[in-house]
């Protein structure tokens, strides 16, 4: 040994310690195969997608246990660089304005978190986190025939929030009026504490650095197969009912063929946009459509656009996140007259999933006049950039599945926020974690969430969706 | 189970005398930092009575799994590094981790015991800032909002001026029972909270004077962008507002100002955490027409391209 080169002899010396690393008791014994680069063989709850709301039921999985390190939890995560997740590509705005009282609590309590995050999300010895949030509101803009429902949704959150909305304050403030000198609507409703926008990459980072120092385990790796085991009851109407419960995930590395089957007590499908791919390796929707068995789970991707463009004359420092009643909205970035929006394409415009490649004619056909005909100064702008990101679209009623599936017993959701997942993914991430731990939901009642909804048909429609 | 799991914290390691033992540290942080999973290394060991062995023989039972330590935010005393901790620590964390190292941070970093009592002394300093922002609900109701906020306003350090009397500085006892009394119909028009711990929750005792005029919360190390965003609660009679000093008020948050429509003097200067103080400043002033702004200058920041420019700046103006 002391013949070879130097540089040599460091390569040497670490393959002598990882040998001896495997001898010493305690290691995994594996002289034969090293398997360090694969996930564990057991976890207790395994998290199928790590955007944020997968590291957000992790973190409050690893809060709310019993005892410190009572629960073993692994996040499988394919793509580590988040270049499809809908985290990082989203345009980060949270607000409170929604229909459903359940989307207003989530809501309330996420932008809560938001504000204490460094109380959350301390980690010794590392910077707190800035958020960049900016308070300045969500503006919605009502028709008249949209005016009534606005009111009664304003009513709603109202209520919740336990604020006083003085009678005939539906009508914009000065402030706001001075924005947009010509506009052409009856009535609006303007948030103007707990909405703004933030972002959303540095509350990933966060969440991710505070659940590593928890004790949470990372893997880089596709779940291409559910093992389970079935189990057949009978209903109290003498109906046969077959549960299946999950034991293993089998997890593949990526660009190998290796892949390492993790035993594991309770999967949870957070997993975005293609969170429907993987309730069907699961078995869910396989079966006699219009039956428990044949329903399958309603999320599917869909693309949406985010176009950065300059205006010189547009709103200034005060402008909110404007919301038209077409669909429309935009909101600023940075100091330097950019902003940053889009619109929903209607049924018929929906562009094909398959990539994120951006469709410029879209901006110039759609949603253009659209901005110009709400802010005039928008008639002469520049786009300077776009991105495309995936809403993990629930085909059903545009509200987020939480919850255990009754069937596959142990496989709980997450997922199907259509757009407006970031904002209530710590409020969501609390709810799962409860759900797991005690049973039912504690905090906030988030049962017309479940997933029996899309079997018996109630649909949770939110009529506030950007 | 005794689980003999090597795992070391992948950061900068302080002294260890071993070689050996250096070097298996070397080697397992590299393994731990860049691929984040080590197997077993979420066993948790619960062994708080039981000592652990530092050093040579490099067995050390322990994992980092719900390890809840907490950090402040603002400035505060960092019993580990013996300094100052503020916000522009973002720079170079590790270098400031290798060289202010001391005793305790070190044991810190190796013994459950020692983070504990680490996690409980900060975690008291934070509960210290919310107890001092905890509401007044007893006197609010039996004396009226007016005596609840100057008592709070007080107790923190900072001056009152109710209407028509004069400026009342009570060195953090509060108001007295026979003040309660006195004032508890009368207005607050000015409050000077230069240097209080005042924050989010705090708040609520001011958004309750409906007839403040001036407001000065110069240097407050709590308030932050989510606070401003509550002052148009305000926005009928505030009309003088000083935000100088305070090390986390960003233009974010000025951008929720535009609300006060009352406002006459606004001060926002020597806010280090905006980015462009002069681009800041003007957007301000559109934003607030009737408003006079005293802030960093607009000239801040404006690069003179050649040195006789600023010579010529220096003899004689330049003509317009």
């Amino acid at each position: 040994m002391p013949s070879l080169p130097f540089s040599e002899w460091d390569g040497k010396v670490s393959e002598i310690k990882k040998k001896i690393q495997s001898v010493i008791p305690g290691g995994a014994w594996n002289p034969l195969y090293d398997t360090s680069h694969l996930p564990p063989e057991h976890s207790d709850v395994v998290i199928v997608g790590g955007g944020v709301l997968g590291l957000s039921v992790a973190y409050w999985l690893k809060r709310l246990e019993k005892q410190r390190g009572a629960i073993k939890v692994l996040v499988v995560e394919r793509d580590h660089t988040y270049s499809q997740a809908s985290t990082v590509l989203s345009v980060g705005g949270i607000r409170q304005q929604f229909s459903l009282p359940e989307n207003i609590q989530l809501s309330l309590f996420s932008v809560e978190f938001l504000r204490n995050i460094n109380e959350y999300l301390a980690v010794v010895d590392d910077p707190p986190l800035d958020l960049q949030f900016n308070p300045s509101g969500y503006l919605f803009l009502a028709s008249e025939k949209g005016a009534a429902t606005m009111e009664n949704n304003v009513k709603v959150q109202s209520l919740i929030k336990e604020e006083h909305v003085p009678p005939g304050q539906q009508g914009l403030p000065k402030a706001m009026l001075a924005l947009c000198p010509s506009m052409g609507f009856d009535s609006g409703a303007v948030g103007l504490e707990n909405e703004g926008w933030f972002d959303p990459w540095s509350l990933l980072q966060g969440l991710r650095r505070k659940v590593q120092s928890m004790g949470v385990l990372f893997c880089q790796g596709e779940v291409t197969r559910f093992v389970s085991s079935s189990d057949r009851m009978e209903t109290p109407s003498g109906e046969e009912v077959i549960l299946k419960k999950i034991h293993e995930v089998h997890v593949k590395v990526d660009h190998s063929q290796e892949y390492q089957p993790v035993e594991c007590a309770i999967v949870v499908n957070t997993a975005g946009a293609w969170s429907g791919q993987i309730a069907e390796l699961a078995g869910i929707g396989k079966g006699p459509p219009g039956t428990l068995q044949g329903t399958k789970l309603p999320v599917e991707p869909r693309k949406r656009y985010v176009y950065l463009w300059h205006c010189p004359q547009g709103p200034g420092l005060e402008a909110p996140l404007l919301a038209d009643p077409s669909g429309a909205y935009f909101r600023r970035d940075g100091l330097g007259n950019n902003y940053l929006g889009g619109c929903s394409p209607t049924a018929e415009e929906e562009p094909d999933p398959g990539n994120l490649e951006v469709d410029h004619d879209f901006f110039q056909d759609k949603v253009w006049p659209l901005l110009a005909q709400r802010v005039p100064a928008f008639e002469t702008l520049k786009v300077k950039s776009a991105w495309a990101g995936y809403y993990d679209y629930n085909t059903f009623d545009q509200n987020g599945v939480v919850g255990p599936h009754p069937l596959v017993v142990n496989m709980y959701f997450a997922t199907g926020f259509s757009g407006h997942g970031l904002q209530q993914a710590p409020a969501v991430g609390r709810a799962v974690a409860e759900m797991v731990l005690e049973g039912h939901f504690q905090t906030i009642d988030l049962s017309p969430f479940l997933f029996s909804r899309f079997y018996l048909g109630e649909k949770a429609q939110e009529h506030c969706i950007i | 189970m005794d689980s003999l799991i090597l795992f070391i914290k992948d950061k900068a390691v302080g002294s260890l005398t071993s070689m050996v033992a250096e070097l298996i540290t070397e080697e397992v942080s590299q393994l731990s930092n860049g691929k984040s999973h080590c197997k077993g290394a979420c066993r948790e060991q619960r062994s708080r009575s039981s000592p652990r062995m530092l050093g040579l023989s490099s067995q050390i039972c322990f994992s980092q799994s719900g390890r809840q330590s907490l950090r402040l935010a603002a400035p505060v005393w960092n019993w580990g590094t013996g300094s100052i901790r503020g916000l522009s620590r973002a720079v170079d964390p590790e270098g400031i981790q290798r060289k202010g190292r001391t005793l305790f941070q070190f044991l810190a970093d190796r013994f459950y015991d020692v983070a504990a009592v680490r996690e409980y002394l900060l975690r008291k300093q934070v509960l210290k800032v919310h107890q001092k922002n905890r509401s007044f609900t007893y006197i609010k109701e039996r004396y009226g909002p007016y005596v609840a906020g100057a008592h709070f306003i007080l107790k923190q350090g900072g001056a009152v001026k109710f209407q028509d009397k004069e400026w009342m500085r009570s060195s953090g006892r509060g108001l007295s029972f026979l003040e309660f009394w006195e004032f508890r119909a009368v207005p607050i028009e000015a409050v000077d909270a230069s240097g209080c711990a005042i924050n989010y929750q705090g708040l609520d005792h001011l958004l309750a004077l409906k007839e403040l005029q001036s407001l000065s919360l110069r240097c407050c190390p709590h308030v932050d962008d989510w606070c401003l965003s509550r002052l148009h609660q305000l926005a009928d009679s505030l009309q003088e507002l000083s935000l100088a000093g305070c090390p986390r008020i960003s233009e974010r948050g000025l951008a929720c100002l535009h609300h006060l429509w009352n406002l006459r003097r606004l001060d926002i200067s020597h806010l280090p955490a905006v980015s462009n103080p002069g681009l800041t400043q003007i957007l301000v002033e559109e934003m607030l027409p009737n408003c006079e702004v005293l802030g960093a200058g607009w000239a801040q920041g404006l690069k003179l391209g050649l040195e006789e420019q600023s010579q010529d700046t220096a003899s004689s103006p330049i003509p317009a």
